[in-house]
């Protein structure tokens, strides 16, 4: 019965053709380490915060008079309403620790690599719209960092010579944020940037399983078949779809079925992951005053300013390199500039070698530098601007950027390590 | 546009220096206990009888504080809610808005989250804070927020509030130092009696700042020891299907 019922659908949608395709026949190469699980932890928070943003639209109301009162009443009136809103705002944090890990091992094992740029640059279009989706999110609980908040990165817009104002303007809806503001960020929180954010990550993926997983070896697991033998190739012991073996031409090597090697693997890092992001959500909803503002605890009030102004921490790397520029229209060029070198990478890294592991010294150290200014950054963009911080963040800025320009500099003749045949 | 941004990034960063380079007052650390019942009960009433007049608290229903206090309905709209008709009300006053900003100085800012705003800390030092300042309009100011435009509205609890100084000797010359506000002893209360007041108020402020933190540490044990649990089986099955590769 359910298998003539499951054929019927097979004829008609080839639902497990395609599920061994991109899972069960799926080869990924069998040495993935704890850095490969914050892709399926992102998918994971991008479910959590589609699943609670759903319940509470069903309280929220997105109207500069209610928008706060409705926060609170979920808090205190809703069943449940106040760990739904938890997860949510701790989600929002979740989501971006795990892309910035998940990135970071991207430029570790030299993912963005060819044949892989085309999935890198799928990768930061999800970043920058979660950015956006996160900023957005952010307004409309209507406190006063909301508001304050929203007013300074809005107003980074305004440096645009020429149209600068009119963009504003046309952000806001408005002269000043208002309703009218938090009534569109709405809407597009809710609808429009989820929506780009789900195809992208579809997009992330069908680009993924089509040149396959790197790893930390950063060497293929799909070879050339010359008829040549592979002792101990754990891959001879398992099916992979055929469009991975092409017909033959390609032999499979160290690598292993996704599911249900990577699904099980992937379930550990789940729970330990939720281990962390329970205790936060229990525990320290309030992050220490870092993912929920205190002052956001106050309604948005246009006529008084907080007495710091800090976007939420996530943001705080690039807000740092905004604020290191004493000129408003260069600091905005080069926080801009900052996400767009990052997308950059495939071409600004000329080495042939991907992973950290079989690269030259100096990579390494360039690789720590990167690390250390964008912590740096990150603490600065939190802290008020005082001439001293100031001048540590234009230190940071100098080495930030320095990462990219010595790395497209060395990257040309480095000084490689030979590379194993086989995964270790 | 760049003058707005200009503008919007001076104060920033003026204010943040301000709030760096500032006059740091010492906060004493509140002693509150959210389990404590009683505590949160006593802290209730004194918002009822000394706070309500001006504050408010928008977003807090009685239903919700009597429930979560272990209190009666019957026993706390006849006891606390006198200004509600129904227990489903929310904590709210009817002194006009306008004429508490007209003779404050502000209007009374809500205190429903005021405890997540300030902090307890901070709320439990400012009302042990006043003192008496003559060139005040109510003829007090504040150590912890100077100038402030509230009375000092405990102070048939606490008595009538002086700063206190001392002679020392400091690097071989006696100075007059400040060393702390005291009462004159014509309160009802004495000076540790009104501390413990303070703290219940304080503690019932922590409690409607977040009425879930009394349900949430409960569940979130289970939640922890049920992720334990899980982890510890989730990490064996990865095993057993992992022999498979090894």
């Amino acid at each position: 019965m359910f298998k003539n019922f499951m054929s019927w659908i097979e004829y008609r949608m080839p639902f497990m053709e395609k599920m061994n395709l991109h899972v069960m026949q799926y080869p990924a190469p069998k040495n993935f380490n704890f850095w490969y699980f914050f892709g399926s932890l992102a998918m994971l928070v991008l479910v959590n915060q589609i699943v609670t943003g759903i319940w509470l639209t069903m309280n929220f109301e997105p109207s500069a008079e209610r928008a706060f009162a409705s926060v609170e009443y979920i808090m205190r009136d809703v069943d449940y309403g106040w760990l739904l809103r938890y997860m949510h705002s701790t989600g929002a944090s979740a989501f971006f620790v795990v892309v910035y890990l998940h990135m970071f091992r991207g430029m570790m094992y030299g993912s963005y690599q060819k044949p892989r740029e085309l999935l890198w640059i799928f990768g930061m279009l999800i970043f920058v719209v979660l950015m956006a989706e996160a900023f957005m999110g952010y307004l409309l609980p209507w406190g006063q960092m909301s508001f304050w908040g929203a007013q300074v990165i809005i107003s980074i817009f305004g440096v645009i010579p020429g149209i600068g104002d009119d963009l504003t303007l046309w952000i806001r809806g408005d002269y000043v944020i208002s309703g009218a503001t938090l009534n569109r960020f709405f809407a597009l929180h809710v609808i429009a940037l989820p929506l780009v954010l789900v195809i992208l990550v579809f997009l992330h993926i069908i680009a993924l399983h089509e040149v396959g997983s790197n790893n930390p070896d950063g060497i293929d697991v799909k070879v050339p078949n010359e008829g040549q033998r592979f002792e101990n190739n754990v891959s001879e012991k398992f099916t992979f779809h055929e469009y991975f073996t092409k017909g033959g031409k390609k032999i499979i090597v160290d690598a292993i079925p996704f599911h249900p090697y990577y699904t099980v693997k992937d379930i550990v890092g789940v729970v330990g992951f939720l281990i962390i992001f329970c205790g936060v959500i229990f525990f320290a909803p309030e992050g220490g005053g870092y993912l929920l503002e205190p002052p956001n605890f106050e309604p948005a009030n246009p006529m008084k300013t907080p007495d710091h102004i800090a976007p939420v921490w996530y943001f705080t790397p690039f807000y740092a390199i905004l604020r290191a520029i004493p000129d408003q229209l260069w600091g905005a060029i080069l926080m801009f500039a900052a996400i767009i070198l990052l997308a950059l990478l495939p071409w600004l890294d000329r080495c042939k070698v991907r992973s950290v592991r079989y690269r030259s010294t100096l990579h390494k150290l360039n690789l720590v530098n990167f690390v250390i200014s964008f912590f740096v950054l990150g603490v600065l963009g939190v802290l008020p601007a005082t001439p001293t911080y100031t001048l540590y963040a234009q230190i940071a800025s100098v080495a930030y950027f320095g990462f990219f320009g010595l790395l497209w500099w060395y990257s040309k003749n480095e000084k490689t390590k030979p590379l194993p045949v086989r995964l270790s | 546009m760049l003058k707005k941004l200009f503008s919007v990034l001076a104060l920033v960063t003026s204010a943040s220096v301000l709030a760096a380079g500032g006059h740091a007052v010492h906060l004493d650390k509140a002693p509150i206990n959210l389990h404590d019942k009683e505590s949160l009960q006593r802290g209730a009433k004194m918002f009822q009888n000394y706070c309500l007049g001006c504050h408010q608290m928008e977003y807090q229903r009685y239903s919700r504080t009597f429930r979560d206090l272990g209190i009666p309905d019957e026993v706390g709209m006849k006891e606390l809610a006198f200004t509600a008709n129904k227990v489903g009300d929310y904590i709210k006053n009817s002194t006009p808005k306008a004429d508490l900003a007209r003779w404050f100085g502000a209007p009374p800012p809500d205190l429903t989250n005021v405890a997540r705003v300030r902090g307890p800390d901070w709320i439990y030092t400012y009302l042990r804070s006043f003192y008496v300042d003559p060139t005040r309009p109510f003829g007090v100011n504040n150590e912890v927020f100077p100038l402030v435009g509230m009375p000092h509205v405990l102070q048939e609890l606490q008595g009538i509030p002086h700063k206190k100084h001392e002679t020392q000797m400091v690097d071989g010359e006696s100075k007059e130092v400040y060393v702390g506000i005291v009462a004159d002893g014509s309160g009802e209360l004495s000076p540790e009696e009104y501390d413990r007041a303070v703290a219940d108020l304080v503690n019932y402020l922590e409690y409607t700042g977040e009425p879930s933190k009394l349900e949430s540490h409960s569940l979130g044990i289970k939640v922890m020891i049920f992720l334990f649990i899980f982890f510890v089986l989730a990490f064996l099955l990865k095993k057993e299907y992992w022999k498979d590769v090894h």
